[in-house]
């Protein structure tokens, strides 16, 4: 098995049966991915600028993200998200001025109040699991989550993302088999863009796709192109909905490219043939997605150009926003190590 | 002699030492082709190959179970935890297994494993890229715990870690890494573990510290002589266990005075056993209580810059310590 390839999957998984999703849908999914994008090249930018002192990134997965967003409903679901999922949050309601608080670790940042590094996304009132950097920890919690909203009788979904890199760790394998002889209404949406930060996927497993994991398990386990939103909204759609009947846990991996370096800490020259990278641009979630919808006179280049300008008002907006915001105050420090 | 950074000092120690003893095989998250994220291993994989650094999977219990398996026969891994952060899913494998495995078979296998691990905060790491857990492993007996700072007392630390037949935390400051610079002498030489090093004599009070609270301990103690006031002795522990009893005794009892310095979590943490230590071996020599500056009750440093400068002890707060001492 060579480095894996996205655009070797999916044709099989890609939703051929009706997605339900109107044209405006279409649209709208396009706008947050877009959002995400942009929002992400800004704190990139704000990084090279000395303003922003770590960045880690979600380019490359928006489609991904975004697909299995549209199939959940945040006012029930959970989302227990790792730290790529900056589209999927921005779809749960955090703002890009929350995001651009968190990134300057400045107070008010609903995450963590500037405790925790960008990224580890977290927020009671939208339904977003607190995170922290231990990867694959929490797809217990997601279990968890699910085995109490059982126990609640309520409509609830856990939605948890992690890395393929993730699950190589012991809690991944524990939490998928928990989920499965409980039959806990959860999702495992495994993000694999063929990277833990250096390490290609064939040294991180001896298997060419993460769904087959589920096996070992007795749950259904499907790959799909996580460069197309629909086909992943159409994937995440069945498990949701298997999950809400009552029928157990599904895992849904997701073929996507990382297209920055791990984070701003990292080089990614020194391990990916910058080759590689550009041969994958072809397959820019944003950037396809945009040139279906056009193609399909799904999305008009007028709308496209608002859409745009709208985005990047927000940007300017969050920037500005949590440039002025003030940093926590010393005394801040020891505050919430209990709660009583 | 060549002065060296600390992070090259580990770097050509591992070189040095995989040159010479093909039983060496390093193993780790990125310690390949990347050389590591703080890249301690680069260029390693070229000369060695894929056969003696490996990466592994994102798995820790596996780098450490799989590193206590090869130590018992017959190899001696140095596995890398990336941040020491991250070192829990393997605390089964090193408390019950590797700190156990001679004792438990009363001296019928050994394992001759060092586990090598970033440790400490100032780098805008937050909460998971910037602990000191240094004393969950202090308190272990089978374990031994270095903290080298000193870039030649890193590599002669490293060189007895792997040739030591017991299982060796070496923990390393991330900070430190490219910020300590010495001299590092070459042609193999070692540093015993078990010994502290008395980096500046000084005669009314003793400063025991190690990482990167050693330098600002050194910074305080310049200020205060500055300022004329009391003459500082500073101690290096190096090794967190076993203790240098002697060398802490010998300054205590000469000084009367003594300040514990690290940015751990204050309670608990390795200036706790080295108070308790002092206070039953020297008390008759004590002129004052036994100090410790170190971090707050808060879980772990946070990421916003007044936070994390907010927590970590300084030789401003140190010198405010030393200043208290002065008075009895
Ligand atoms: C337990 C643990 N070990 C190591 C790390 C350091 N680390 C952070 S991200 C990462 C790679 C994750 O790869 P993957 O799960 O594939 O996610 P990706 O970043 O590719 O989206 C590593 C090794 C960590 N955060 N947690
Ligand atoms: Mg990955």
């Amino acid at each position: 098995m060579t480095h894996h390839d996205p655009g070797g999957v999916g044709t099989e998984a890609r939703a051929t049966a009706p997605t339900g999703l109107s044209d405006a849908d279409l649209v709208r999914m396009y706008e947050f991915m877009a959002l995400a994008r942009a929002l992400d090249e800004r704190m990139w930018l704000l990084n090279r600028a000395g303003q922003a002192p770590f960045v880690i990134s979600c380019q490359g997965h928006e489609a991904a993200q975004i697909g299995a967003a549209f199939a959940l409903q945040p006012s029930k679901d959970v989302l227990v998200p790792y730290y790529r999922d900056l589209a999927m949050v921005l779809y749960f309601g955090v703002t890009p001025r929350d995001i651009m608080l968190s990134l300057l670790a400045r107070r008010g940042d609903p995450a963590s109040q500037g405790r925790q590094m960008p990224g580890h996304f977290g927020s009671r009132r939208h339904n977003i699991l607190t995170t922290s950097s231990p990867v694959a920890t929490q797809v217990l919690h997601a279990t968890g989550v699910a085995l109490a909203a059982k126990y609640r009788r309520e409509d609830t979904v856990a939605w948890t993302c992690v890395g393929e890199g993730g699950t190589s760790e012991g809690d991944f394998h524990e939490a998928l088999n928990f989920a499965s002889i409980h039959r806990l209404p959860v999702v495992f949406f495994v993000e694999n863009n063929g990277y833990a930060i250096s390490v290609p996927q064939r040294k991180q497993m001896a298997i060419e796709n993460v769904a087959a994991r589920a096996a070992g398990y007795n749950m259904p386990g499907v790959t799909v192109d996580g460069t197309d939103p629909v086909a992943v909204y159409a994937a995440a759609t069945e498990a949701v909905e298997r999950a809400r009947r009552g029928e157990g846990p599904s895992l849904i991996e997701a073929k996507v490219y990382r297209f920055t370096a791990h984070s701003s800490d990292d080089d990614d020259r020194t391990y990916r043939d910058p080759q590689e990278l550009e041969a994958q641009r072809v397959r820019d979630p944003v950037a396809r997605f945009r040139a279906t919808l056009l193609e399909q006179g799904v999305l008009s280049e007028e709308q496209d150009a608002a859409i745009r300008s709208r985005i990047t008002a927000q940007i300017n907006d969050a920037t500005e926003f949590a440039e002025q915001a003030p940093y926590p105050d010393p005394s801040e420090l020891t505050l919430h190590v209990y709660g009583s | 002699m060549a002065t060296k950074l600390l992070i090259d000092a580990i770097r050509d120690t591992l070189f040095a030492e995989m040159r010479a003893d093909d039983r060496i095989i390093v193993l780790g998250e990125d310690v390949g082709a990347r050389g590591g994220v703080f890249r301690v291993t680069a260029g390693m994989i070229d000369e060695f190959g894929e056969e003696r650094v490996i990466d592994t999977p994102l798995a820790e219990s596996s780098i450490v179970g799989v590193a206590i398996g090869a130590a018992v026969h017959g190899l001696l891994p140095i596995a890398e935890i990336q941040f020491l952060d991250f070192i829990h899913p393997a605390m089964d494998q090193i408390m019950n297994e590797a700190a156990k495995i001679r004792y438990r078979s009363a001296g019928d296998f050994g394992c001759p494993l060092v586990i090598r691990a970033p440790y400490g905060g100032g780098v805008h790491g937050a909460l998971y890229h910037s602990q000191s857990i240094e004393a969950i492993f202090t308190r272990e007996p089978g374990l031994k715990v270095v903290a080298p700072v000193n870039p030649a007392d890193a590599a002669g630390l490293l060189r007895s870690a792997i040739y030591d037949p017991d299982p060796v935390l070496f923990l390393e400051h991330k900070k430190a890494y490219r910020l300590i610079r010495d001299e590092v002498p070459e042609n193999g030489h070692t540093v015993p573990i078990g010994k502290a090093k008395v980096v500046k004599e000084g005669s009314d009070v003793t400063i025991i510290s190690y990482g990167m609270m050693l330098h600002e301990s050194l910074a305080a103690a310049e200020a205060l002589e500055a300022k004329g006031g009391s003459s500082v002795e500073v101690i290096d522990l190096r090794t967190l266990r076993p203790l240098d009893t002697e060398t802490i005794l010998a300054s205590v009892s000469k000084t009367g005075k003594v300040v514990i310095v690290y940015e751990a979590n204050k309670v608990g943490g390795v200036g706790a056993e080295v108070a308790a230590l002092i206070a039953e071996e020297a008390f008759p020599y004590l002129d004052g209580p036994v100090m410790r500056v170190a971090a707050p009750e808060v879980p772990a440093i946070p990421f916003s810059p007044p936070l994390e400068r907010a927590f970590l002890p300084n030789a401003e707060t140190i010198g405010a310590a030393l200043e208290r001492l002065a008075a009895f």
